[in-house]
């Protein structure tokens, strides 16, 4: 997923803690997000979820599955 | 009759300032998640009565997840709900998201209200909310507030009465998501509004080459402006109000006792080249309120005004980002450069807000590195005083090799300490204009907070200098460690008691290097040392409170094995 892509998340593959504070933070299933920005190549990921802006570590990130809009 | 409230809300939406308004305690705020690490409590007077207020830490959502969220959970669940109420503090300009957390706490069906915050910034950012509309789709009361000038706090209050459960259906997340969808389009309005320079300046802060450019300026800057204000304060007001002023008062008062008595000893110290030196005379009435109030005061003063606005205006968990990768080097996440920046004031709210690391492992590191590798405020404004007279260079020099020291000590520990380490997860706030009144109050609960803890000890640490001197003590205790300080270090014997000292107050001990009159590499050397040696008494102890008896003695192993290490390498390389 490339800077200002748009997607929509369809998997979030991590254990049930991670899950959680995912989902209460607003990254659900169907949710659509933008990233903005990320640092390095295996770096935190900086994704705009409604109207917050979230950093996600590398790790995090990994976890999220995101179907890509065109 | 409600008897007791809780502040319940997600991180970074203002609860501090609410609960300030409504129990008139002064608690520091800032625009960042995870400012509040205590739980406060306080009294609000309404109608003759007294109600318990309780401001929560901040948490997204009622399943537990960290240290914050469990103890937010089980006071709840405690607490009689036939007397509670919740006030669960919403940012207006970010509904969707909060209101996660208020359908959760409506489906435990506790007496809640909900308090639409930051309604000002809501309007500024084209955001409306139909309150009215809200109110009957939550079906309890709803009250629009702006905290930070104390709109909206009144009716607040006044609604309290009115505050019942209203017992919503359990749900899952999926389903959860969904009603606030329908709630939120049903209640908000959005303005469309074109990019502003804001919003730019906030999405370049995260991006990675125009992000570090931000952040290396912003610390170079704030590092200028701290030390530029603290010279003027000390170079303009201190310093001639002690020479000019406080020094005629005390001629007059040495005459009186006369030199050589036991009280002139004591409260003006020994006469050196025939008159009082602020510096060296170590008197209870002249050098103890020399180090404090001319030396380490306007330090003080500059360093929380700058990390104020930094704090304020959100720079903070940017940084996080930026320092994420290095931190990772170090068995640490980005956020942990939070807690080291605080403890750059004072190692004591350092070592506390790493409660907002998940893992002990992670805790641990971030403490002992900061005990170890981070000079509070005190000892660095001692430091800019007594290397400053040589040049900038060895300032700067201390800072290196702290920060080498820091990154080694870092790595090795990442290798060792066992645990896990989890990844970086928190959300970015918006760039705000700080509110003149929150840094001001920030700045003097701070600065009152070091004078009330600060003061009693600085005095202590020179009267126990001042009776060892007049009672020829010294060489008790230079003995014992001389062939440490001399031979590895090398140092005169003497400044054992300074090392000592640094137990209890950095500056304190700093000041006892003075009166030695090391040459620049000697005073280098002991610099560094007294950075790296064992914290000061108050780190000592919230260190222990904070991670047991077991880790101190493993934080303490470690600062003696790295102090060791470090002046005798520094004593060797350094010609």
């Amino acid at each position: 997923m490339k800077a200002r892509q748009k997607g929509v998340v369809f998997e979030i593959n991590a254990g049930a803690g991670l899950k959680n504070k995912l989902m209460s933070m607003g990254v659900y299933i169907g949710r659509e997000i933008t990233k903005v920005s990320h640092i390095g190549l295996s770096g935190p990921v900086a994704i705009k979820v409604g109207r917050s802006v979230l950093v996600l570590g590398h790790g995090v990130a990994n976890k999220v599955a995101v179907e890509i809009h065109d | 009759m409600i008897k007791k409230i809780f502040l319940v809300g997600n991180p970074n939406v203002g609860k501090s300032v609410v609960f300030s308004r409504l129990t008139g305690v002064q608690v520091i705020s800032s625009n960042y998640a995870g400012t509040t690490v205590e739980i406060m409590r306080g009294f609000l007077r309404s109608g003759g009565r007294e109600i318990e207020v309780i401001d929560l830490p901040g948490t997204y959502s009622l399943e537990p997840g960290s240290k914050a969220e469990e103890a937010v959970i089980s006071l709840l669940n405690e607490s009689d709900r036939g007397t509670t109420a919740v006030i669960n503090i919403v940012d207006s300009t970010n509904l969707e998201r909060n209101l996660y957390l208020t359908l959760q706490l409506l489906e435990e069906s506790l007496p809640v209200m909900v308090c639409l915050n930051m309604c000002d910034e809501a309007k500024h950012h084209g955001v409306s909310i139909e309150v009215a509309k809200l109110e009957e789709l939550l079906g309890v009361p709803v009250v629009p507030t702006c905290a930070v000038t104390g709109l909206g706090i009144k009716t607040l209050i006044d609604k309290l009465e009115n505050v019942k459960a209203c017992g919503r259906v359990k749900s899952g997340h999926q389903e959860r998501w969904q009603a606030i969808g329908l709630i939120v389009e049903q209640v908000q309005r959005l303005s469309h509004r074109h990019h502003n320079l804001r919003e730019i300046l906030e999405d370049a802060s995260v991006r990675p080459f125009s992000g570090s450019l931000i952040a290396a300026g912003t610390i170079f800057v704030a590092f200028q402006v701290v030390r530029f204000i603290g010279e003027i304060l000390i170079g303009r007001i201190a310093d001639p109000f002690f020479v000019n002023f406080y020094q005629p008062l005390l001629d007059k008062l040495s005459s009186f006792l006369g030199q050589g008595s036991f009280l002139h000893h004591l409260l003006i110290g020994d006469f050196i080249g025939g008159q009082i030196d602020f510096e060296q005379s170590l008197g209870l009435l002249t050098t103890a309120p020399y180090i404090e109030f001319a030396m380490v005061l306007p330090y003080i003063i500059s360093f929380y005004l700058v990390l104020g606005i930094l704090e304020d205006v959100g720079i903070l968990p940017r940084l996080a980002m930026l320092f994420d990768n290095i931190l990772h080097h170090i068995g640490l996440h980005g956020f942990a450069i939070i807690p080291v920046l605080l403890g750059l004031g004072c190692n004591v709210p350092g070592i506390l807000a790493t409660r907002n690391l998940e893992s002990r492992r992670e805790r641990f590191i971030a403490a002992t590195l900061i005990s170890i590798g981070v000079p509070c405020v005190a000892l660095q404004a001692m430091i800019f005083g007594l290397l400053g007279r040589f040049s900038g260079f060895y300032v700067s020099g201390v800072y290196l090799v702290l920060l080498v020291i820091w990154v080694v000590l870092g790595v090795i520990l990442n290798h060792t300490v066992k645990g896990y380490s989890p990844e970086l997860l928190v959300e970015i706030p918006p760039y705000r204009l700080p509110s003149f009144s929150t840094l001001w109050k920030k700045l003097f609960l701070r600065i009152k907070g070091f004078l009330f803890e600060a003061a009693p000890l600085v005095l202590l640490g020179v009267l126990i200098i001042n009776l060892l001197l007049y009672f020829k003590l010294f060489d008790l205790v230079t003995g014992i460690f001389s062939p440490l300080i001399t031979g590895v270090f090398g140092l005169p014997k003497e400044a054992a008691v300074a090392l000592v000292m640094g137990l209890f107050r950095k500056d304190v001990a700093a000041g006892m290097l003075i009166p030695l009159s090391l040459n620049v590499k000697q005073l280098f050397i002991a610099a560094v040392l007294l950075a790296v040696s064992f914290p000061c008494v108050a780190t000592f102890f919230v260190f222990l409170k904070e991670l047991g008896l077991k880790d101190l003695l493993k934080a303490f192993l470690i600062m003696f094995i790295v102090a060791l290490v470090t002046g005798a390498s520094l004593n060797l390389l350094i010609h």
